[in-house]
Parts: structure tokens; C-alpha cells; sequence
């Protein structure tokens, strides 16, 4: 199957879910909803303790809770394929004289609208708050773009549960045990030397800490220094290793 | 169109099946789905797969649409090897599971755009394509509706409707009238004949023997992974069926000496129904059923009993079920 046809199948697959947002619009409210929490939880709950002031908290904890939005919604994607994979829809797709891994694409090209959404929510919210971008317009493109590659990279992290639970419980289970550590593991809530030593060690080589801090960086207008290259290289190392592991499984699967 | 492999069965026709299938084998953990499965059906026809659940009618169609590789075995669509040639194979058949393969939450129209767009449909003509099928289901009006709102039977009909998108030139069905009540599943039944009449080739798997009868050429019954039997339906009655006395006293009390004279009579093991007023009996291959009939007839006038009911009628369909998949089956089961 050629490349051009697999992304044609991949496109009109994606189409599928944004249509579906369109009739069901409630089914982006959770993801939607979660960061909105978190936010006005954080900053009014801890700002005052971390930071000894909200302001200060605010401009720290906003580019954070977008990557933690982002690692929820590609990972609820995850919950989405899991039930369409049970009931019959997948079957057909894989009758159909279509690409093996379209429909797998489709859907990552589907959620990304999720993603965006949920990034572009987190930030609006922070703004209305007093979050101010520091970084001009280039610098605020490249933090786009580098959070929308990491969560395109998790994603696969996502299909991946996805296609291999056998429940929608074990999906969750399993999206928790690995959000929590990498979101809460890392300085996305409480800067990194603020941390006891042992966790200091675990939170510098999270991913989630590297995205952060290039995002923060960016955001902020703050010199980024080695956090971007890390978290491209993280995001390429997740793809690499996670979108081939999915496929195989997808491909077995049935 | 390639033709057949070498090691396809080849039916008497000179055109090649629209499916073969040879020796099919699939095992699971702790069970055998398929052991050693032959089918062939001719193309243009109806051919049913009888079964009972869990008999392998399922993984059978799942092999010949793609969705699975058997252990064993081989398997072609209008002569495509659908192991060797998956993508081939897919071009020439459409599916419709067992469990409804539309999006609850498109429309219908969405569904089969959604389906005639993957298969290329340029833009225009997908839309076109999308809104005849809606039209020659009947169900133009509810297009616009989610399909979580449409009935069963409607959504059944989307279902089979979504697996035409493409013209396919063989149409598997498994269990289609499944859960429907009997006007939607009388519905089904209508638009299977229907593709049938049009050339389609359809297999279609099935528990209901009343729908093998209805609506198949041809019938392969499967038990324990494998074909028990196979012919037309009436090749099947007359095989195990044998024709069938049946009496009813009109005294419900004279059952008993019914059944005494019918055993005497035709020397066979005679039933009664379980309100006790029926009493019948298979005759055995080669009797002469009239003869045995007025036989019966005379002994009862002596004795004194009034019939309600006498007759010979071949056996049911579901006789031929029971006596080919039963627990005693005179088939070797692959346990």
C-alpha cells in the first residue's frame, strides 16, 4: 500500500472522529474540563506554598498543565480505540481493500484536534488569569509545535494500551500508572530543586520535565537552553520505539 | 481475475467457485474452532452455514474475510487466495458481523460516505453513492439521523448496506437477522434475495434452520469445526429424513395404545410429543409409507380408537439438525 493512499485513508479516518465532535460535542467536556480543575486548583490551592505567591506560581504551573492536559487526552484516545477495536466498526475497516495502518492513523490525526483544544484551553484560562507570553510569536510557534510533538509521540503510548487491553478498566488503570509518575514526577507542580534528592534524579530524566521546561522556557520568553533538543529527541525516541509496537499489535489483534 | 490454485477444490462447473475452502484448521488455547473445514459454493448463489453456537460458522468467515489466519488450510474468493492475497481478497468482498460494524454516533448518510470514501470513491460521486444505498434500504429518510437512534433492524440494514458500498462479489453475513424481531428479520431475508437475484454471492452463517431453508441454495451444516453435511435443503430432508407417521387420538388416554400399535406396526422406536397427544414415528429409508399408514389404520378401527390427525410428512428441518449435530451424531467428532 502506498504512502499517498494511507494518508488519503488516514485523513478521511480522521474526519470520521471530527465529525464526530461535531455531533457529540459533551465527549470533549472530560478532557476539557480536567485541565480547567487543575489550573484553578493549583494555582489558588498550592501558588501560595510553593511559590509564596499565585502570580508567581501562575506563570510556572501554566505551560506544565498543558503537557499534563495533553498526556490525558492522548491517553484517553487510548479509551476511544479500545471500544471501537470491541465493537464491530474496526472489523470492517480491516476487510476493506484500505491501509493496515490507516485507521490507526486516522485516529491520532482525529485526537490531535483534542490536543490542541485542550492545550489551547489551558492557556486561554491562564491568560484570563494573568499569565503573559514573554516570547514573541517565534518562540510561542515552537512551544505549539513542541508540545503537539510530544503528544503525537505519547499517543502511540496510548494506542498501544489501546489495542492491547482487553477492557476499557484495564486501559484506565493502565493510563493512570503511567500519567501519574511522569506528570506528578516531574516539575511540572513543584520545581525540580524544591524536591528531595532521590526524586530530583527521576524528575531530570522524565520526559515530562524536559517538555515542561522547553515549553516554560519558550512561553516565557526564557532561555531555553539544552530542553528542547532533549524533548524532541525524547518525543522521536517515544515514536520510534512506540508506533511500531502498536502496529505489530493492531496487526495481530483478531 | 487469477485463476483458482491448483489445490482448490473444483466443483463440476466449469466457472470457478466464489468460495473455496480446503482443510481449514484453527485452534485456540484450549479449543478447536475449525477442524478441517471444506466448503465450495458456486457463484450467484445463497449458501447457508448451519450450526449450532460456538460450531466455527464465526471463525470460518472471519478466515474468508481476512480478519483471521487459520492454522491450516486454504482459502479463495472468486479464485483470490485470501491468505496469500489479503488486499486482493478485500476488493472483491464485503462483510457484516456479527455485532453492527456502523458508527453509533454518525449519521447514516456518514456511515456509508464514510465507507465509499476509504474505498475512493471520488468526491462527488462517494456522496451519490452514499444517498442510492440509503434509498434502496429504505432508509433515506432517517440518513440524517445518528445511528444511535435507528432500531435494530434498521441498523442492520445500514450494516449490510455499508458492506455493498463497493459492489462486492461476494457478501458474507454472519448471523444477520440475530436479535431482530420477525418483521425486520422478514425484511433481511427480502434484501438477501434480493443480491442474490442481482448476482451477489452470499454466505450467510446461521442458527435459524427456518432461514437456511428460506433463503439458501445451498446448506453446510457445521458441527465441532466441521461440515457434517452438505446439498440443498431438500437434499438434506430426504438425506437423514426419512418420511415421518404422526397420529393423534382423539382421546388424549388412547395415546398409550396408539403407540403400542404404531411400534408393533412399523418396528420402529416411536415418540410422543410432550403434551402426550402426538405420537409419531421415523420410518425407516425404503418404507412404504402408504402401506404402513393403512396397516395402522385397520389395527386402530379394531381396537376401537378415534384418530383427530393421521399423516406422513418428511421430516423437519430441524429434525435433519438434531440428527446431524445432536449429541449422537453418526459423526466423528474432532474433541
Amino acid at each position: 500500500m502506498n504512502p499517498m493512499r494511507t494518508a488519503r485513508h488516514s485523513v478521511t479516518l480522521a474526519w470520521r472522529d471530527i465529525v464526530k465532535f461535531r455531533h457529540t460535542p459533551d465527549q470533549l467536556l472530560d478532557i476539557l474540563l480536567m485541565p480547567v480543575t487543575f489550573v484553578l486548583t493549583f494555582v489558588f490551592l498550592f501558588g501560595n506554598a510553593v511559590s509564596g505567591d499565585w502570580h508567581a506560581y501562575l506563570r510556572f504551573v501554566i505551560p506544565g498543565i498543558a503537557i499534563q492536559a495533553l498526556m490525558f487526552a492522548s491517553l484517553g484516545s487510548a479509551l476511544a480505540l479500545n471500544t471501537d477495536l470491541r465493537d464491530g466498526v474496526y472489523d470492517r475497516f480491516r476487510s476493506m481493500p484500505i491501509a493496515r495502518s490507516a485507521p490507526l492513523i486516522g485516529h491520532i490525526l482525529g485526537d490531535s484536534v483534542k490536543y490542541a483544544l485542550s492545550v489551547v484551553l489551558v492557556f486561554a484560562i491562564g491568560a484570563a488569569l494573568g499569565f503573559r507570553f514573554g516570547g514573541g510569536v517565534p518562540a510561542v510557534a515552537g512551544a505549539a509545535g513542541l508540545m503537539m510533538a510530544f503528544a503525537l509521540a505519547t499517543c502511540w503510548i496510548g494506542v498501544l494500551i489501546g489495542v492491547v487491553a482487553r477492557t476499557a478498566e484495564t486501559v484506565q488503570a493502565l493510563s493512570m500508572v503511567l500519567i501519574f509518575p511522569l506528570t506528578f514526577g516531574s516539575n511540572v507542580f513543584v520545581p525540580t530543586a524544591k524536591l528531595p534528592g532521590w526524586l530530583q534524579a527521576w524528575v531530570r530524566i522524565n520526559p515530562v520535565t524536559q517538555v515542561s521546561d522547553a515549553v516554560r522556557s519558550l512561553t516565557l520568553g526564557l532561555p531555553a537552553a539544552g530542553s528542547v533538543p532533549s524533548s524532541l529527541a525524547w518525543s522521536a525516541g517515544i515514536v520510534v520505539v512506540f508506533a511500531p509496537l502498536a502496529v505489530l499489535a493492531y496487526r495481530r489483534r483478531g | 481475475m487469477t485463476s483458482p490454485p491448483s489445490n482448490s477444490v473444483q466443483s463440476a462447473s466449469a466457472r470457478p467457485n466464489a468460495i473455496e475452502a480446503e482443510g481449514l484448521v484453527k485452534r485456540y488455547a484450549e479449543t478447536t474452532a475449525l477442524a478441517g473445514l471444506d466448503l465450495a459454493v458456486p457463484p450467484g448463489s445463497v449458501w447457508g452455514l448451519l450450526g449450532p453456537n460456538g460450531a466455527g460458522k464465526t471463525t470460518v468467515i472471519r478466515i474468508l474475510s481476512t480478519l483471521l489466519r487459520p492454522d491450516a488450510g486454504h482459502a479463495s474468493v472468486c479464485g483470490v487466495d485470501v491468505l496469500r492475497r489479503p488486499e486482493q481478497a478485500r476488493a472483491l468482498i464485503g462483510l457484516t458481523g456479527q455485532f453492527a460494524a456502523v458508527d453509533e454516533a454518525l449519521t447514516g448518510f456518514e456511515n456509508l460516505l464514510l465507507v465509499a470514501r476509504l474505498l475512493e470513491f471520488p468526491g462527488r460521486r462517494a456522496r451519490e453513492r452514499a444517498g442510492e444505498l440509503l434509498e434502496r434500504f429504505g432508509l433515506a429518510e432517517a440518513g440524517g439521523r445518528l445511528v444511535r437512534t435507528y432500531s435494530g433492524g434498521m441498523r442492520r440494514r445500514l450494516d449490510v448496506a455499508a458492506s455493498l458500498v463497493g459492489t462486492p462479489a461476494v457478501l458474507f453475513l454472519d448471523e444477520p437477522t440475530t436479535g431482530l424481531d420477525p418483521r425486520s428479520r422478514g425484511d433481511v431475508w427480502d434484501l438477501v434475495r434480493g443480491l442474490a437475484a442481482g448476482g451477489t454471492t452470499v454466505l450467510l452463517t446461521t442458527q435459524y434452520l427456518e432461514e437456511a431453508d428460506q433463503l439458501s441454495q445451498g446448506i453446510s451444516v457445521i458441527d465441532h469445526g466441521r461440515v457434517v453435511e452438505t446439498g440443498t435443503p431438500a437434499q438434506l430432508k430426504a438425506k437423514v429424513g426419512r418420511q415421518t407417521i404422526e397420529l393423534r387420538p382423539v382421546e388424549r388416554d388412547r395415546a398409550g395404545d396408539v403407540e403400542e400399535i404404531v411400534a408393533d406396526v412399523t418396528g420402529v422406536p416411536v415418540v410422543r410429543d410432550r403434551e402426550g397427544g402426538l405420537v409419531s414415528a421415523a420410518l425407516p429409508l425404503g418404507s412404504r409409507a402408504g402401506a404402513v399408514l393403512a396397516a395402522v389404520a385397520a389395527r386402530l378401527e379394531i381396537a376401537g380408537i378415534e384418530v383427530a390427525e393421521i399423516g406422513v410428512r418428511l421430516a423437519s428441518l430441524d429434525e435433519v439438525f438434531l440428527a446431524l449435530t445432536g449429541p449422537d451424531a453418526p459423526v466423528e467428532a474432532a474433541r
